[in-house]
């Protein structure tokens, strides 16, 4: 299933390009996009993976740019 | 702008200000040199660290935490080595004066994005987020979309947008779709219409009942669609991001190597040497940043889709927008694409009776009938006014040849040539082969005209044709279930280059998929159908089209590119729309890449310094930006 969220903060164009490989190369993803333009990240994964994902996934982030972070709703 | 980016703007004035002093003081020798450390400079270096640490103090900052984190190649880091590399070398008033221009490109391109954000929200800010309802004291209160449920019923008052998709239970007004469609087009509504999310309500108040929930609704659709476009990236847009990967590591490897192998390999001895090496190297640093790339390119793509969404084109990704661009043959089908999609009255001859009268007549004994050919002779009997109403009685269908029924005590014939042949009805020769269905009409025994019922092409057709061509579309091909004939006709009177007749929905696809195959050098393949019946047509091509689309949740989810209304123009418009979006990305890569390119072999050759490398970093960027923000209008 695939879930958008909107990113708080994300400052620069190549930062956006690094979290996407970031967020990619996480276990159970099969595929995230994540756009400057918009300020949002999609994540195409298995449901029950979702939680863990999304923790790696702000790790993975916080780690390119501590200031950014994926606000849930 | 932004608190933070009023802030930083600030901070870039203070230490503008304090650099040009402390170079004036320093150049005139103003403050006599009270600092040394062993006989070396240590003032000159503590009043230009002043101005460095108000500007770039934040850099720095960011840099060292990166490198705690493991960011090795972030701008920061390497703007940090550079200037901190040029303080190194002695090069003081280069070192602030490229943080500082560093921090006003990036300043500029903070504003430049956020500015192209808002426009590209202003564009879709076609979504009324909250409606009104009554409640129990008959009060209009203000709730949430989200909270109303199907059924409940919303009112918009003049003026207002309307939130829901649903069903006018109360009032009339007229509603104008331009938010959707890009074309403002007002259109009249009564009790039981339907209305679309995001019309605006024009005169009355108006009382809805909701039939769709907010997600569902077709603004919020439309607004998904737009959105999730940034996933479907064009390979322009991932060639950067890739680009971006390595180009950042080959340029700082480059640079440590132009710092170290050419004095190793000379066998420098004096520190001069050294340091000029150093030098070349740091310029290195600077360039080393693909943001006008990686900023640039998407920010184009989605300004050239933001702006297609305001004229009801929406494209659901940036590969379609390049798919498009490179169309070289347009498919259409033929039924509600290039014609009408609904028969009428295109033609009448008559033989000793005016025009009005053969209507009459012949309306009299379709009546009662249903048959699309029947509706069209009333439509246009109605709106010729007949004054000689005829009473027809004893009405009877002749399966597939007409209708019989007596009128002034005299036997009306109206049907097609087998009826006249079958009721000894001689026929002129000179009717037939005419596009369309010919309905003749004979009365008391004698012929007294015939009537040309046919799906007319849209008004615009040939001219939207002229349009694609003039936009490099070599070639136009017609796809339909009808007769060769009539295809043939409607061919040649729209200047279609190929047609094919008598095809089943199974044909299509086939037509499609030779076409395909013929077309050369990555050309592409473009269908444009109503989305309905065509669904694996659209699929298969390499840019599916929908045309109507508004209100056929089928239409958007099949293609590739949705017409919200069922305007030719619109393809014209998207394909010109696209190539120009093209054009600026092709523009500012080359441009770019260019500038960087020379900026660094002039560089490695010592002929620049870094000056002109943080121009070639941040500037090029922010000239990139400003083009790619072409795309939106």
């Amino acid at each position: 299933m695939k879930k958008t969220f909107t990113l708080d903060e994300v400052d620069c164009a190549n930062c956006a390009a690094k979290m996407e490989v970031a967020i990619n190369k996480i276990e159970g993803v099969s595929s995230a996009t994540v756009s400057f333009m918009t300020q949002k990240l999609t994540i195409e994964a298995d449901e029950r993976d979702f939680d863990k994902i999304l923790k790696a996934a702000q790790k993975a982030i916080r780690k390119i740019e501590p200031d950014c972070r994926i606000v849930i709703d | 702008m932004r608190k933070k980016d009023k802030k930083q703007l600030i901070k870039i004035i203070i230490s503008a200000v304090a650099l040009i002093s402390v170079a004036l003081t320093e150049h005139l020798d103003l403050i006599p040199k009270l600092i040394y450390l062993n006989g070396f400079d240590l003032q000159s270096l503590l009043l230009y660290m002043i101005p460095y640490l108000i500007v770039g103090g934040a850099v720095l900052m960011r840099a060292a935490r990166g490198i705690l984190r493991g960011q090795m190649f972030d701008e920061n880091f390497l703007m940090s080595i550079a200037t901190i590399g040029a303080f190194a070398i002695s090069e003081y008033s280069e070192a602030v004066f490229v943080m500082l221009f560093y921090s006003v490109g990036e300043l500029f391109e903070h504003v430049a994005v956020n500015k192209s954000r808002g426009s590209i929200k202003a564009l879709l800010s076609i979504r009324a987020d909250t409606a009104f309802i009554e409640n129990d004291d008959g009060e209009l209160v203000e709730i949430p979309c989200e909270q109303i449920r199907i059924g409940d019923v919303i009112c918009v008052k003049p003026g207002g947008k309307i939130a829901l998709d649903g069903e006018i239970i109360e009032g009339s007004s007229s509603v104008n779709t331009v938010a959707l469609t890009g074309e403002s087009l007002p259109r009249d509504v009564k009790e039981g219409d339907t209305v679309l999310s995001g019309c605006v309500n024009m005169q009355d108040f108006i009382k809805i009942r909701v039939t769709k929930l907010f997600g569902d609704s077709t603004v919020s659709k439309i607004l998904q669609l737009v959105e999730s476009s940034v996933e479907n990236k064009s390979k322009s847009e991932n060639f950067i991001t890739k680009f971006a990967r390595f180009y950042t590591p080959a340029v700082v490897g480059a640079a440590v190597l132009l710092a170290v192998l050419p004095p190793l390999i000379i066998g420098a001895d004096s520190l001069a040497v050294w340091q000029n090496w150093v030098g070349r190297a740091m310029t290195f640093l600077v360039i080393s940043c693909p943001c006008a790339l990686v900023i640039s390119v998407p920010l184009s793509y989605f300004g050239g889709i933001g702006s297609a969404s305001s004229k009801g084109i929406l494209v659901k990704g940036s590969s379609y927008l390049d798919a498009l661009a490179k169309c070289d043959t347009v498919v259409f089908d033929k039924t509600g694409t290039l014609t009408e999609g609904n028969f009428t009255v295109t033609n009448i001859k008559t033989k000793g009776i005016d025009r009005a009268k053969l209507l009459s007549l012949a309306s009299s004994a379709e009546k009662y009938s249903t048959h699309p050919i029947s509706l069209a002779i009333i439509t246009a009997a109605n709106a010729e006014i007949c004054a000689t109403g005829h009473e027809a009685t004893e009405i009877k269908e002749v399966s597939g040849r007409g209708v019989k029924a007596l009128v002034d005590e005299k036997l009306l014939l109206v049907g097609n040539a087998e009826l006249m042949r079958e009721n000894n009805i001689s026929l002129p020769s000179d009717i037939l082969a005419e596009r369309g269905v010919t309905v003749y009409v004979a009365h008391g025994g004698e012929y007294l005209g015939a009537i040309t019922v046919s799906d007319r092409p849209k008004q615009k057709a040939t001219s939207a044709l002229a349009k694609l061509r003039k936009l490099g579309v070599k070639r136009t091909v017609m796809l339909t279930g009808d007769r060769a004939a009539e295809a043939k006709l409607t061919a040649s009177e729209l200047g279609i280059d190929e047609y094919h007749a008598e095809l089943l929905p199974a044909d299509k696809v086939t037509a499609i998929e030779t076409l395909l195959q013929k077309s050369k050098n990555g050309a592409n393949v473009a269908f444009v159908g109503d989305g309905i019946n065509d669904a694996p047509v659209l699929a298969r091509a390499d840019v599916g089209i929908a045309m109507g689309a508004l209100g056929s949740d089928a239409a958007i989810e099949a293609a590739d590119v949705v017409l919200m209304n069922d305007d030719l123009d619109r393809i014209g418009d998207a394909i010109l729309l696209a190539k120009k979006t093209r054009r600026i990305v092709i523009q500012n890569i080359v441009f770019a890449l260019g500038v960087k390119a020379g900026v660094l072999a002039l560089g490695a050759l010592g002929l620049v310094g870094l000056n002109v490398a943080v121009f070639a970093d941040v500037g090029v960027a922010v000239i990139a930006i400003l083009n790619s923000m072409r795309a939106l209008k």
